[in-house]
Order: C-alpha cells, then structure tokens, then sequence
C-alpha cells in the first residue's frame, strides 16, 4: 500500500476518533459515536497490516496475541460491576501506558524498522521523542498501578507523604530533562534504560501522596498522560492517527481534571502536592463539643417522604460501597406511585471518579433524565419537601458558604439545608474526607438514619 | 525553502489539541465515565507501533530482542481495545429514557 494512501487512511480513522468523543455530547448519539470510534480502529490496524506487507509466520503470531488480548479485554468487559469503573479505568490506563514504553523500547533496539536510522545512529529528532514517549508512558504505567491499588482498597487510601517528597519528584524530573540531553549526545542504552526506571519511580512518587477522594482528579490527570504518551509515540513512528488520538485523549483528560478541581475549590497544584487532610486539619479540630442530633429509623423516613410532594435524592461514594443504586431505585419506584416528584443531584465530584454516580444510576435503570448537575438543580432545593443524602457528605455541607476558615471553604455545594426536611443516610457521625465536621448534621430539620445505605433504603420501601 | 515534515505533524498536533478542547467541552457530564474509557480505548491505537515493531523480525526469527516487545504492547494495547470499547458499550446501553407515561 503506498504510503500516502496509509497516510490518508490514518487521517481518516483519526476522524472517527473524533466523532467517537463528539457523538458523546448526548445520551442518544453516543452509542452511534461508540461505532465510529471501532471502525477508526478496524481501519488503523487493517491499513497498519497492509503497508508493513509482511505476511509471514509473524504476522501469524501478531493475530494469536491479538487474539488472546482481545478475549482477555472482553471477557474483564462483560464481567467488572460498574461499582468497580474507577479501578478499571485506572488498570485500562496503566496498559496503554506500558504499551507505550515496549513500543519506545522496540524503536529504541530496532530503529531501522520504524525507518529512523540505525542504532546508535537514531534521528535526534526521534530521539528526543522516543524518549518523551517511553517516560510519560512509564509515568502514567506505575501512576496508574498506584492508583488502581489505592482504588482497589489493596493499598490503604489515605495520602501517603514524607519530608522533602516535592523535592525529590522535582529532582528526579530535572534528572529525567538532563538523561534525555546526554541520551541524544551519546544514544547510550544503558541511559535509556535508567532514563524509564526513573520514569517509573516518579509515577510512583507523584500517585501516594494523594488521597481517596481526589481520585476523580488522578485518574483524569493519568487519562490525559496516556494521551500524551501515545503523542509522543505518534510522532516517532510519523502516524497521523495516532498524534490526533493522542492530542484528543490528552486534552480530554486535561479538561476533566480541570472540571474536577473546580468541583473541589481546588488549584490542579493544590491536589497534586498532596494530602487534603493531612496539611488542612487546623480548623476542623477545635469544636468537638457534643451538638445535638436527631436521629430516626426506616419508619420515620418513609412517613416524611411519603407526605412530601417533591423528593431530591443526592447520592455520594457510599452508594457505591454499599451497591445500594438498585434499592434506591426501588424506593423511588414506590415513591413515583404514590404521585412524588423524585429528581436526582450529581455534584460533580461525588464518587470516585467522573460521572461515576451517573453510571451507577444508569446501571440501575433511571431515566438519565431525572438526573441533575449540580447548577440545574440547586435552586429546586428551596422548593423540595424531602432531600434524601445516601453516601455523600463533603458535598452537601453549608460550611462551605459561610466560614472563611474551613478548607472546603468556597467549594460548590448542593444547598441540601434548604430542603424543607432532610434525610442522611450514614453509618455514623464521623467527619468525611476533608476531615471536617458537617453542620448539616445538626440542623433543626435533618433526620439522621444510622444505617448501611442499601439496608436502612430497602426498609423504607417496606415501610412506604 | 521546504517545510521540515515534522512542521506538518507538529500543526495536526496542535490543531488536533483544540478540536479535542471544544469536543470534550461539549460532552454531558452525565457521560463522562464513558468518556474515559471510550478515550482509553482510542489511545490504544499506540497498537499500530506494536505491530509493525512485532513485525520487525526477519522470516527465520520471529521473535528478536525488539519484536518481542512489539508483541507484549500487542497484547496489552488488544486488552484495551476490546476492553475499553465493550465496557463503554456495556455503559451507553444502558442509559435511558424516561418511558411516556403509560
């Protein structure tokens, strides 16, 4: 196949990348841009078999380990529960990331196959991006394994920091800018070996000091990391598809992150120099005094709610612990009989990751429809009977609006208070992630449910 | 004078930057976890060097030094294809709309 023809056939499946992410913009067109998105890929590795043109026993071999990648994928696809997306979507990441490293390896030992000279004598314009390539794909590999780890509750999930850890990643970076200029002087291996392990060690550095709850924010950050490294892979080997795949997945993850730390009041620096809790305990601490808190049972709840003419539902990362999305359903489909007007609200950084509450809610066969962002459905508070907290907190504490000390000061968050009753649904009075106490606690018209979610949910069903 | 090849690559790569911020821009956040594994999926088109890196071996040799890297990213970046665009599948079909009030 001439090399032009591959070209424009690069070009085209790069397009349908794009229409694969544009057709995401509605519920109705995204299946259509799911489609789009696997034929760019049909076309990429069909056209990449054609012109490499090498049909002997390899290409054999390429199609077995094909296969055995691809059953693996989908059978890991047909089986995960969506309770588990984070920890997929950060295991999915750290591979793109190791791919990306073999790819720079193999270039690296065997520049004459990718048309980039010989070794030793590789095009210093390929050099450096071989090398940019191989080090975020190495830093997005062991970020993610980190972050996948954290997720999966192996390893614990609070921060994990030490002195002068913001020295030594920005030492190593440094160390990794001066290895990329001698290993362009010399085209030593050995360079660019020591070149990926430090790599590693930053992605490993830079993931355990941050804590649970900003995971929304790592995994978007690693998202837009394996973007970029398979960019920098992309102008190795000159393919257009890959350079506009990973300029795409780049700045896609670059915007999440953005979106994430709006939702949070936070600087992108503030969460990736770490530990939330860990640095901000100073005004928490200070009020412990005994408040006092109405608590009720599963009765006292389904005799609010069904009174109550509208019901505002704000479900959180406890949802998903306790797989409680299909009870809540439940609940809200004896409420609807009833004639209760049931809506959800989504802040956008509720879960573990983004759109994570949204899924979970799909999954559970509620029209996506009912469900809100945050800035659609904040003013409806103030009309709601009933909210109904399962699994949130930080999210829906009015501190946030008044005390200039707190460290969530500032944040957005859903103005449950106005609620004319409100309904927590939490296993105890402790404080969330931000390590803070929720006035919402102690308000005159909030009913505390000490309960798991999904349990203290099923009883109200029964008892509406 | 010619324009150095990489010029070229260089303005797909910018432009391709700013057709990405407006796109993701107007991606509901109610898809937004579809949204990373539907990009996960695409950033594994990285499998066009693997292939032609596991293709680099000669007739007599499948497997050399370099090769076999190319077939590990094979397997790696085929997990996430499959994986990534099934799991997204799986997600899409599964919002819905409200049903007209029977």
């Amino acid at each position: 196949m001439s090399a032009n023809l591959s070209a424009i056939l690069y070009l085209v499946s790069g397009v349908l990348f794009i229409l694969a992410l544009r057709g995401l913009s509605s519920p109705e067109t995204s299946r259509q841009g799911n489609l789009f998105g696997i034929i760019g890929m049909v076309i990429a590795v069909t056209v990449t078999f054609l012109s490499v043109g090498n049909f002997s026993s390899g290409f054999i071999y390429v199609l077995i380990f094909l296969a055995i990648g691809g059953c693996i994928g989908s059978f890991i696809a047909y089986r995960i529960p969506m309770t588990a997306m984070p920890e997929l979507v950060a295991g999915f990441h750290s591979l793109v990331g190791l791919a990306a490293v073999f790819v720079a390896i193999s270039a690296f030992i065997n520049p004459s196959a990718f048309n980039l000279g010989t070794p030793g004598n590789i095009k210093l314009a390929s050099l450096i991006e071989m090398a940019i390539g191989a080090a975020v794909g190495a830093i997005t590999f062991s970020g993610s394994v980190i972050a996948f780890l954290k997720l999966q509750g192996i390893m614990s999930g609070a921060p994990i920091t030490f002195k002068g850890q913001h020295l030594l990643n920005a030492l190593l970076l440094i160390l990794i800018v001066i290895l990329t200029i001698y290993l362009c002087s010399t085209q030593s291996s050995n360079l660019f070996w020591i070149l990926i392990a430090i790599s590693f060690l930053i992605g490993f550095l830079i993931i355990i000091p941050i804590g649970g709850a900003d995971m929304p924010v790592v995994i978007s950050m690693l998202n837009s990391y394996s973007g970029w490294a398979a960019a920098g892979i992309g102008f190795t080997l000159e393919n257009t598809a890959l350079i506009i795949t990973g300029a795409l997945v780049g700045s896609s993850g670059a915007i999440l992150s953005y979106i994430m730390c709006k939702g949070m009041n936070r600087s992108f620096f503030n969460v990736i120099l770490g530990g939330f809790g860990a640095t901000d305990q100073t005004s928490g601490s200070q009020n412990k005094e005994q408040r006092p808190v109405k608590s009720g049972n599963a009765d006292d709840a389904a005799f609010l709610m069904k009174n109550a003419s509208s019901v505002i539902i704000v479900p959180g990362y406890g949802m998903a612990v306790a797989q409680a999305q299909h009870a809540l359903r439940e609940m809200v489909d004896t409420l609807k009989k009833n004639d209760i007007k049931v809506s959800y609200a989504i802040h956008p950084v509720a879960g573990r990751m983004p759109g994570h509450m949204n899924v979970l809610l799909a999954e559970a066969n509620v029209p996506y429809d009912e469900v809100f962002e945050l800035e659609e459905i904040n003013n409806d508070f103030a009309n709601a009977d009933v909210a109904f907290v399962i699994g949130a907190n930080d999210v829906t504490n009015p501190v946030a609006k008044t005390d200039p000390q707190s460290p969530i000061y500032g944040m957005p968050v859903l103005d449950v208070e106005k609620c004319k009753s409100v309904l927590f649904v939490k296993r105890s009075l402790s404080p969330g992630y931000a390590g803070i106490d929720n006035d919402l606690f102690y308000k005159e018209n909030t009913l505390m449910l000490f309960a798991d979610a999904k349990k203290m949910t099923e009883d109200i069903t029964k008892n509406l | 004078m010619e324009i150095d090849p990489f010029i070229f690559r260089l303005s797909i790569f910018i432009l391709s930057i700013f057709v990405g911020y407006y796109v993701v821009w107007s991606v509901t956040p109610s898809l937004h976890t579809p949204l990373m594994s539907v990009t996960n999926a695409i950033s594994s088109v990285i499998i066009v060097g693997a292939i032609i890196a596991a293709l680099s071996g000669s007739d007599g040799e499948v497997f050399s030094s370099s090769s076999i890297y190319g077939f590990l990213a094979i397997i790696l970046a085929a997990v996430n294809i499959f994986g990534g665009f099934l799991v997204t599948q799986r997600m899409l079909a599964m919002y819905k709309k409200k049903k007209k009030d029977k």
